[in-house]
C-alpha cells in the first residue's frame, strides 16, 4: 500500500478540447512565462502558435490548444490573466462560432509515378505547389488540423520525406471582436 | 548632460523614493558598485546577514510585521540560488519583497561566466513578476514597476536582475510617477456586483449555523481590514475560525474565536467548519491543510469566497458567492449593507443561532487542546503556555520554524493584533523562524521577538545568530528541543509503523555552548518547576539568548485530522489510534 499521498482523485470530470488566445507585450521572456504556467501546473499544451501582431503597441498573439476539465480550463484562464504581461485572456469555443487553421509544408520525394498519385490525393484539399524537381515537391496546405493529419497519413507511403506544422490559429466569426474582460 | 546617475545610484535612489529603509543583503562580485553607493545613502541602512536565504526571510519578517515591503539585495549565481527557498517562501505565503539581484555584464550573459546563473529563469516560477535589465533607461521605471507589483493585488515577491554593466552606466532617473497598467489584476478594489452582496445578505440574515472562516487576506488587507472584520464579527454575533496564517486578525483571546481550524485545528473549528449551514471564507484560500478530504468538506453549507486573487476562486472548493476584491473594501460593503436595511439585527440574529452556539460550546467541552501534565519532564505544549503567560502582558511578536513546535505554538500563544505571528505556512520552510525574527526585530525595535523553534529547523539557519549580534537585536530563540524532527516522528508513529527513519538526531550541539560561541546568551530548562524561572530570566536579557528548553521526546501533536478524512473525524489524542483506516494511512 501506498503509505504517503495528499488525496486521492474521486472524481471524473469529462476532459473538453478549447484554444485560449492571450495577448501579451512582446517582451524577452514573456513566452516562457505562459509555457511555463501550463509545465509548471500541469495542464496540458496541444498546440502553441506565437507571433507579434501589433508592432506599434509590441503585443503579441499567443493561441493554444489545450484540453481539460471545465475546472482546469477555468483555472488556466484565471491564471494566464495574473501574469503582468498578459492584456486579456479568450476562450474560443471550438465550434461554428470559430475559425481555426493550420498550416504545413509537406515535401514529397519518390518516383514518378508515386508523385503523381500523391498529387491526386491531394486534389481534395486546396493547397498550393510551392517547389517542384522530377524527384519531389513541396506544397503547402491551409486547413483543419484533422484534414492535414489526414493528408499526411496518405501521403506518407507515397514517399512523404518531411513534414513542418504551425499550430492552430483561431477568430470567432462576424463582426465583433474580443474585448479586454 | 545634468543628472546623470549610475545605474547603482539609481537603485538607491527608487529605495529612497519608495520609502525603504532597510534591506538585507550579502555582497558579491556582480554588486559591488551598488554595494560601493552605498556609503553615500545614509537614509538606508545594511543588514549583513550570514547566507542569502537569511535575507530573504528576515525580509519576510520585516514585511510582516510592518505591512512595508521587504527589500533584499543578493549577488549573481549562488546568490541569488540561495535567495529560491525564501522568495517562493513568500509566494506562497503573500508576502511583498523585492529582490535585487546582480548579474554578470550583459556582454557575458549566456557564455557560463563565473556566478552567473539564469535567475530570472529560475525564478519566474516562485515570483509574481521578474526583470533582467538590460537598459540603464529602463533601469528607474523597472524599480519602480517592481514595488508597486510586490505590494498591489494579491502582494508577492519579485525580482529585478541587473547586470553590472548597467550599474556602472549612467543615465537619467525618473520618478514613481503612474505607468501604463496593462494587468488589472494588480489594481482590484472591489469589482463585484451589487446584487452579489445582496444575495450575501440574504445568506446571513437566513443562516442558523454559520460560520466565519479568515486567512492572511484580512491581514495583508491592512489595519482597516482586521477593523472591519471585527466590526462584523460584532455585528453577526457569528463564530470566527482562522487559518494558521489569518491568527491575530482576530483577538485569540474572544469568546467568539472558535481557535485555529485544519489539520491541527480546534475540534469546536473543525466540526464547525462541517456542520455549517454558511461559510464565509474571508481572505483565505481552501489549502489541503484546511479542508481535509475534499469531498467531504462541509457538504451541507452554503460558501462565499472573499478574496483579492481571482485564481482563487473555484480553485479547491466551489463556491455559491465570489467577492472579488480586496477584504477591507468588500467587508465595507457587507458591513454597510447589514446596516442600512436591517436594523435590530443583532438581537434577531442572536436568536438565530442560539442553538448553533450551544451545539459549539458543547464541541467546546472537549478540550481538545488538553494534554497529559507532568511533573517530571516539560510537556511542550505546557511550555508555549507558559511563554504566553510570561509574555502576554507585552506586546510580543512570535516566528516559528516548521514542524510540531510550531502547531503547538499556533494553537496555545493566543494573537490579539494582527502583524504579530509570522510563520511559513504554504511552503512550509524549516529554517524559516530565525531570520524571520531578525526582520521583525528591525522592524520593530524594543519590542520582544521570540522565535518558537524546533532544534532540527533552527540549525538550518542557525548561522543568522552572527547577525542578531552583530545589529543588537536581541531576539529570543526558543527551542522546543526533543531531538526528533517532531513532526516527521509523529508521522511515522501514526502512519508508517512507528519506523522512526532518519528522524532522530544522533548528535546535537550543546545549545547554551553554542549560543556563547556567537557572543549571546544559552538557558536551559529540563524541569517542569525551572520553567517559569527560566523565562524569566531569559525575557530579562537584552540581548540574543538561545533557550534550549528540553521537552518530552514522544509527545504528539493533537488534534490532528489524518490526510483524507473529514473535518469530523478528528483524532483527539494516542487514544485514538486505532481509529485510523488503512486507507487513512495512504495520505499525508
Amino acid at each position: 500500500m501506498v503509505k504517503s499521498a495528499y488525496s486521492f482523485l474521486t472524481k471524473k470530470e469529462k476532459i473538453e478540447n478549447h484554444i485560449i488566445v492571450v495577448w501579451v507585450d512582446n517582451e524577452s521572456g514573456a513566452l516562457a512565462r505562459v509555457i511555463g504556467l501550463f509545465s509548471g501546473r500541469g495542464y496540458n499544451i496541444d498546440s502553441l502558435t506565437v507571433a507579434e501582431v501589433d508592432r506599434k503597441k509590441n503585443i503579441s498573439r499567443i493561441t493554444i490548444a489545450t484540453s481539460g476539465t471545465p475546472h482546469v480550463l477555468q483555472q488556466i484562464k484565471l491564471q494566464l490573466g495574473k501574469l503582468v504581461p498578459v492584456h486579456k485572456v479568450a476562450d474560443f469555443p471550438k465550434n461554428k462560432k470559430t475559425i481555426l487553421r493550420e498550416m504545413a509544408l509537406l515535401k514529397v520525394v519518390s518516383s514518378k509515378t508515386n508523385l503523381k498519385k500523391a498529387k491526386k490525393i491531394c486534389k481534395k484539399y486546396k493547397y498550393t505547389i510551392l517547389d517542384k524537381t522530377e524527384k519531389s515537391f513541396i506544397l503547402e496546405i491551409s486547413a483543419l488540423k484533422k484534414e492535414i493529419d489526414e493528408l499526411v497519413k496518405k501521403l506518407q507511403p507515397l514517399g512523404l520525406a518531411s513534414t513542418s506544422r504551425t499550430g492552430v490559429l483561431a477568430m470567432t466569426k462576424g463582426s465583433e471582436i474580443y474585448k479586454q474582460n | 548632460m545634468a543628472n546623470l546617475f549610475t545605474g547603482a545610484d539609481i537603485l538607491f535612489k527608487v529605495l529612497e523614493d519608495q520609502g525603504v529603509e532597510y534591506i538585507f543583503g550579502y555582497p558579491g562580485g556582480a554588486v559591488l558598485p551598488i554595494y560601493d553607493e552605498l556609503k553615500n545613502h545614509k537614509k538606508i541602512k545594511h543588514i549583513l546577514v550570514r547566507h542569502e536565504q537569511g535575507a530573504g526571510h528576515a525580509a519576510e519578517g520585516y514585511a510582516r510585521s510592518s505591512g512595508k515591503p521587504g527589500v533584499l539585495l543578493v549577488t549573481s549565481g549562488p546568490g541569488a540560488t540561495n535567495a529560491v527557498t525564501a522568495l517562493t517562501d513568500a509566494y506562497m505565503d503573500s508576502v511583498p519583497l523585492v529582490c535585487i539581484t546582480g548579474q554578470v555584464p550583459t556582454h557575458l550573459i549566456g557564455t557560463d561566466a563565473f556566478q552567473e546563473c539564469d535567475t530570472t529563469g529560475i525564478t519566474r516560477p516562485c515570483t509574481k513578476h521578474n526583470w533582467l535589465v538590460k537598459d540603464i533607461k529602463k533601469l528607474s521605471s523597472v524599480l519602480h514597476q517592481a514595488f508597486r507589483v510586490a505590494t498591489t493585488g494579491r502582494p508577492g515577491p519579485v525580482l529585478v536582475d541587473i547586470p553590472k554593466d548597467i550599474q556602472f552606466q549612467k543615465g537619467k532617473y525618473t520618478k514613481l510617477k503612474e505607468f501604463k497598467n496593462s494587468n488589472n489584476i494588480t489594481n482590484i478594489k472591489f469589482n463585484g456586483m451589487d446584487k452579489d452582496i445582496d444575495k450575501t445578505i440574504e445568506l446571513i440574515k437566513k443562516s442558523s449555523r454559520p460560520i466565519l472562516y479568515t486567512g492572511g487576506g484580512v491581514i495583508n488587507s491592512g489595519p482597516r481590514g482586521t477593523e472591519l472584520l471585527r466590526e462584523l464579527v460584532s455585528l453577526t454575533k457569528f463564530p470566527i475560525t482562522s487559518t494558521l496564517q489569518g491568527l491575530g486578525a482576530f483577538p485569540g483571546s474572544d469568546q467568539q474565536f472558535l481557535g485555529m481550524l485544519g489539520m491541527h485545528g480546534t475540534y469546536e473549528a473543525n466540526n464547525a467548519m462541517h456542520d455549517c449551514d454558511l461559510m464565509i471564507n474571508i481572505g483565505a484560500r481552501f489549502d489541503d491543510r484546511i479542508t481535509g478530504k475534499i469531498d467531504e468538506f462541509s457538504p451541507k453549507s452554503k460558501k462565499i469566497h472573499i478574496d483579492i486573487d481571482p485564481s482563487s476562486i473555484n480553485k479547491n472548493v466551489k463556491v455559491d458567492i465570489a467577492l472579488v476584491g480586496d477584504v477591507k473594501f468588500v467587508l465595507e460593503k457587507i458591513i454597510l449593507a447589514i446596516k442600512k436595511k436591517n436594523q435590530n439585527f443583532e438581537n434577531f440574529n442572536k436568536k438565530n443561532i442560539a442553538a448553533w452556539w450551544k451545539q459549539i460550546e458543547n464541541w467546546r467541552k472537549k478540550n481538545s487542546l488538553g494534554f497529559k501534565k507532568s511533573q517530571s519532564i516539560i510537556k511542550p505544549q505546557f511550555a508555549v503556555q507558559r511563554l504566553y503567560e510570561l509574555t502576554k502582558a507585552q506586546d510580543v511578536f512570535i516566528t516559528t520554524e516548521v514542524g510540531q513546535h510550531q502547531m503547538w505554538a499556533a494553537q496555545h500563544y493566543k494573537f490579539d493584533k494582527p502583524n504579530r505571528w509570522m510563520t511559513s505556512g504554504g511552503l512550509g520552510t524549516m529554517g524559516y523562524g530565525l531570520p524571520a525574527a531578525i526582520g521583525v526585530q528591525v522592524a520593530n525595535p524594543g519590542k520582544l521577538v521570540i522565535d518558537i523553534a524546533g532544534e532540527a529547523s533552527v540549525l538550518m539557519t542557525m548561522q543568522e545568530m552572527s547577525t542578531a549580534v552583530q545589529y543588537n537585536l536581541p531576539i529570543k530563540i526558543f527551542i522546543l528541543n526533543n531531538q526528533y524532527m517532531g513532526m516527521v516522528r509523529q508521522w511515522q508513529e501514526l502512519l508508517h509503523e512507528k519506523n522512526y527513519s532518519e528522524s532522530y538526531t544522533e548528535a546535537l550541539p550543546d545549545f547554551v555552548k553554542l549560543a556563547e560561541a556567537y557572543g549571546c546568551v544559552g538557558i536551559r530548562a529540563e524541569k517542569p518547576e525551572e520553567l517559569d524561572k527560566k523565562i524569566a530570566q531569559m525575557l530579562s536579557i537584552n540581548k540574543p539568548v538561545i533557550f534550549d528548553c528540553v521537552v518530552d521526546k514522544m509527545e504528539n501533536c493533537y488534534p490532528m485530522i489524518p490526510s483524507g478524512k473529514a473535518h469530523n473525524q478528528m483524532l483527539l489524542g494516542d487514544k485514538d489510534e486505532e481509529e485510523i483506516s488503512e486507507e487513512g494511512k495512504v495520505l499525508v
